[in-house]
């Protein structure tokens, strides 16, 4: 039984398979309607998140099988002060995999320990959140053919930005990938971050205009300024607006540039931009089912054509 | 050449990190043993600059000794009998530590997780960095 807590909780040759058959997914979804009949999700949600959350049922829903669970911890045992080690022990025996959400770093790893389920890390406190990078794996892979050799740009938060971070470290897993990293100097890439690059021996530049590099780039990802970051009200209000994407900036970029983001987004990304082809943000959100379907068949070891 | 004056049977702690000592005093539980402890701050070092020694008179075989090299790697600790220096022991780097350290992150499961193990793990024997099994965060020594 395996459980997916680090996004590198899989190896390339893993992570490789599990895009391949959620590109099978894609193709034809119809194929895995039945696949996981009879079998329950159980999704332990002790923050909400109702984005994260629908994707995994949906995901589920899609397999055939059915959900259960909660989304709110006032909700539930925890607001009675039930461990995560006893919650999660007592789940075992109701469902056959869950997805836990948890405002505290590392309480999926604490809830692997004592299920007898696969258990999935749905986002933990700003720690991890693997099935996010999955995504953003499956979107490049589908959209552009490839992982390797291409210039991914980040822009806007890097320094929080646990989905950054964790894309930035798995794509160093393949060959012949630049960064180009765009931020203000206050929300710079951790320097953990950097040195990991540096050993490895990893193209990036680090860069405050997005206009400058924009031209360059394969891939666009942007992302979130959030408020809750900063100290004070005036450096949120200085910093928020300076890389919004919008028609302008984009005229500059490649025509088959790809721009991501994890959403939810708040203005980084201009309106006027859903329209143009290259803004894949919201088929990004509906792979992320598919990236989801894949794993739980992957971590239920159902075969395609049950 | 490592002044034990005054020491005839016990340990003496040495090369501690200056300000270190009383972590590792707090760590060994020395204050509920029953032992009698020197500590030393800030004397003058060779090597360090400034280092703490903390020279413990008595029987040592309930202290633990182990956890020191998740505390401070570079420390040395001479087993004195008879009043002369008989083993020089180097802590070695556990690969886990667990129930000695606690994770300092506030967003970190372990602060709210009754019951948890505690644990830490080697991430980087060179510099001895010791991160928590479930935050990853790098433990903190001072
Ligand atoms: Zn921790």
């Amino acid at each position: 039984m395996k459980h997916i807590i680090s996004p590198t909780d899989l190896t390339v040759s893993e992570l490789n398979e599990l895009l391949e058959l959620s590109e099978e997914i894609i193709t034809a979804p119809k194929r895995f309607a039945q696949v996981c009949q009879g079998k329950k999700l159980a999704t332990l949600f002790y923050e909400p998140s109702t984005r994260t959350r629908l994707s995994f049922e949906a995901a589920m829903l899609n397999l055939g099988g059915s959900i259960l669970g909660f989304s709110s911890a006032d909700s539930s045992s925890a607001a009675k002060g039930e461990s995560v080690a006893d919650t999660i022990r007592v789940i075992s025996s109701y469902a056959d995999i869950c997805a836990i959400r948890h405002p505290k770093e590392g309480a999926p790893l604490v809830a692997s320990h004592f299920s007898s389920i696969p258990v999935i890390n749905a986002g933990d406190g700003g720690h991890n959140h693997p099935t996010q990078t999955f995504t953003d794996l499956l979107t490049i892979k589908n959209l552009k053919g490839r992982l390797n050799n291409l210039c991914v740009g980040f822009c806007g938060d890097l320094k929080f930005g646990r989905t950054v971070h964790s894309l930035i470290h798995a794509l160093t897993r393949y060959e012949g990938i630049k960064f180009v990293l765009i931020s203000p100097e206050e929300l710079r890439i951790p320097n953990y971050i950097r040195e990991e690059l540096i050993a490895a021996n990893i193209p990036f530049e680090e860069v405050r205009s997005l206009d400058d590099v924009i031209a360059g780039l394969d891939i666009l990802y942007m992302t979130r300024v959030q408020k809750e970051r900063f100290f004070n009200e005036e450096d949120y209000i200085r910093l928020k607006d300076i890389y919004i994407l919008d028609h302008k900036k984009m005229a500059n970029a490649n025509k088959d540039m790809l721009v991501l983001h994890p959403l939810p987004r708040v203005n980084e990304i201009a309106p006027e931009v859903d329209d143009d082809p290259r803004a894949v943000y919201f088929k990004q959100a509906e792979f992320g089912v598919y990236v989801r379907m894949a794993l739980i068949m992957k971590l239920l070891e159902v075969e395609k054509d049950a | 050449m490592l002044n034990i004056g005054g020491l005839n049977q016990g340990i003496v702690i040495d090369h501690i990190k200056a300000g270190g000592a009383m972590k590792i005093y707090s760590y060994l539980d020395l204050e509920n043993k029953d032992v009698s402890v020197a500590i030393i701050k800030n004397a003058k070092s060779n090597k360090m600059g400034k280092k703490d020694i903390i020279k413990i008179e008595g029987t040592m075989e309930d202290i633990d000794l182990d956890i020191l090299g998740a505390l401070d790697h570079r420390i040395t600790i001479n087993v004195i009998k008879d009043g002369v220096i008989v083993d020089k022991k180097f802590p070695t780097l556990p690969e886990r530590v667990t129930n000695i350290l606690k994770c300092r992150n506030p967003r970190c499961i372990t602060t709210v997780e009754p019951g948890i193990v505690h644990t830490f793990k080697l991430t980087d024997s060179r510099n001895g960095v010791y991160r928590c099994l479930y935050c990853e965060q790098s433990f903190d020594r001072r």
